[in-house]
């Protein structure tokens, strides 16, 4: 991990302050207010709708932000000066849909944007992707094609390929959303690794499990703002807010 | 009457009519007029060499041009495809209208005035003579064409392609020509290679504007064995040029009949 990259420590990894998001008339998000600091791992939780995914997707602006101020590191990516692909290669991202490159074997999957990008050369780029692949697992599929993966197995593919561009957090759209009930656990596995070696993680989930065991705080969202957030066994156990409780009446 | 039974009458009956139509368009025919004229002199031209100019350079230049003004659409279609879906709004309607200026037009105008119109007009002649200026008439509106379907098959790869891209780092043009233009090529192959089969058509409307002895392609070389030679005045050349043509396509069709059956397994 390159230190110079990361401002000294109590700056937040991630610092969302009033942001607003229309979809035309469509008020999605109203005044969010959220921050994450470095080496946590924040859930955020909410009936669909909630605004979750469109707070997350704007944290590396693949959603454009209406109004307000998103920090990365203590740097306002909404700058038009700031160099947003940069930023972007040092935020990970995973998918509900996973969205491999369909074209690309395993091992280029991970490698494209290493290359690309970080202007590494084929040997880095493939040494990395190795490691990668070895920490999810599947080191032996590295040749395969994404059409031939389960949809777990995709899954971690898409993490060993955001991991290998060495990203300083992660954000997790609903990783485990589309998958067969019985693969869950291989990506929940995944990620709970990767929290316990102190990445930084934004998780937009429904797994309450994963939540209360790994995340550091937990964000409940409701209609476009935050409802209530504490530590996840708090939330979990003793809501206080009337539209936590029924939301995790039906969801628990 | 059951309706098994009605079906296999109707059935008999319109064979019957053929037949009957056929029988009688054989008796009608003047025989010794169409033998002279189609297939007694084919083994005369066999023996006298029309198949040697017709295949060395009729075929050869007729395959030559059809790749050039392919390779050269395409070029121009990727352009013209990028062009409209551009944020750039200028950049946007230059292609449209250019796109809906080059369809509407039949490929022998735009060749003509290629030909003979631009250079009176703006004292400019296109490299490589008529056939050159020709070949450029067919480029620009191949190019036409495939933009649209490109510009399709761009549209049709999952919007989560460029956004997985984009979260990665890369740039829009790596995107672009990395991750989404791979993926559209796939879904655009099978109409691609269809494409490909109306330009060796399409080459055959060069031979309006004339060329060297050695750069006529397959239909022009046919029309000059028409008036000279020994199956002059006849449509022998003619009968042996189309036969070299569906040599050419008829492959090719029945690739993009198999592209496309594979496609739609593969999508499946």
């Amino acid at each position: 991990m390159t230190s110079e990259l990361l401002p000294e420590f109590t700056t937040p990894a991630i610092d969302v302050r009033g942001l607003h998001k229309h979809f035309g008339q469509n008020e999605v998000l109203k005044g969010i207010d959220f921050h994450v600091d470095p080496g946590q791992v924040v859930c955020v939780i909410g009936p669909s709708g909630s605004g979750k995914s469109t707070l997350l997707r704007c944290v590396n602006r693949l959603e454009e932000p209406t109004s307000g101020e998103i920090l990365i590191e203590g740097i306002d990516i909404c700058d038009p000066e700031v160099d947003l692909d940069d930023v972007r290669s040092r935020i990970g991202m995973v998918f509900q849909q996973f969205n491999l490159f369909p074209h690309l074997s395993v091992l280029k999957n991970l490698t494209l944007a290493q290359r690309t990008v970080r202007g590494r050369g084929k040997g880095e780029a493939v040494e990395i992707a190795r490691q990668n692949l070895a920490k999810v697992g599947l080191s032996e599929k590295e040749a395969a094609y994404p059409a031939h993966l389960s949809g777990g197995q995709q899954q971690r593919v898409a993490i060993a390929r955001a991991l290998s561009m060495n990203p300083d957090m992660m954000l997790f759209d609903e990783p485990t959303s589309a998958l067969d009930p019985e693969l869950v656990g291989d990506v929940l596995a995944v990620m709970k690794d990767l929290a316990s070696e102190g990445m930084t993680m934004m998780v937009v989930t429904h797994e309450m499990g994963f939540a209360r065991e790994v995340g550091n705080k937990l964000v409940f969202m409701d209609g476009g703002v935050v409802v209530e957030e504490g530590r996840p066994a708090d939330v979990l156990s003793n809501p206080q807010h009337e539209r936590t409780q029924a939301f995790l009446s039906k969801v628990l | 009457m059951k309706r098994t039974t009605r079906t296999r009458l109707v059935r008999y009956g319109v064979n019957l009519a053929i037949v009957l139509v056929l029988l009688a368009l054989a008796l009608v025919a003047d025989w010794g007029v169409i033998k002279q004229n189609f297939w007694n002199p084919l083994g005369v031209a066999l023996s006298d060499g029309n198949w040697g100019d017709l295949i060395t350079i009729g075929a050869l230049n007729t395959i030559k041009y059809t790749v050039i003004a392919f390779a050269g659409g395409l070029v121009l279609a990727v352009v013209l495809a990028l062009m409209r879906m551009s944020p750039i709004a200028t950049l946007r309607w230059i292609a449209t209208v250019y796109v809906e200026f080059f369809r509407g037009l039949p490929a022998l105008v735009v060749i003509l005035f290629m030909g003979f119109g631009v250079p009176i007009a703006f004292q400019w002649s296109p490299p490589g003579g008529l056939v050159g200026a020709g070949l450029l008439a067919l480029i620009m509106v191949a190019g036409a064409y495939m933009a649209e379907t490109l510009r399709a098959g761009i549209q049709a790869v999952p919007k989560g392609q460029t956004e997985a891209a984009r979260s990665l780092g890369m740039g829009p043009m790596s995107t672009m020509f990395k991750v989404v233009l791979p993926q559209a090529f796939r879904v655009v192959i099978p109409p691609l290679t269809n494409e490909f089969v109306l330009l060796i058509k399409d080459t055959a409307l060069l031979s309006v504007i004339g060329a060297e002895f050695n750069g006529r392609e397959l239909t022009n070389v046919a029309r000059d064995f028409q008036s000279s030679g020994p199956s002059a005045g006849t449509a022998t050349s003619l009968v042996q040029a189309a036969l070299l043509y569906l040599v050419i396509t008829i492959p090719l069709t029945q690739l993009v009949a198999w592209l496309e059956r594979r496609q739609r397994k593969a999508t499946r």
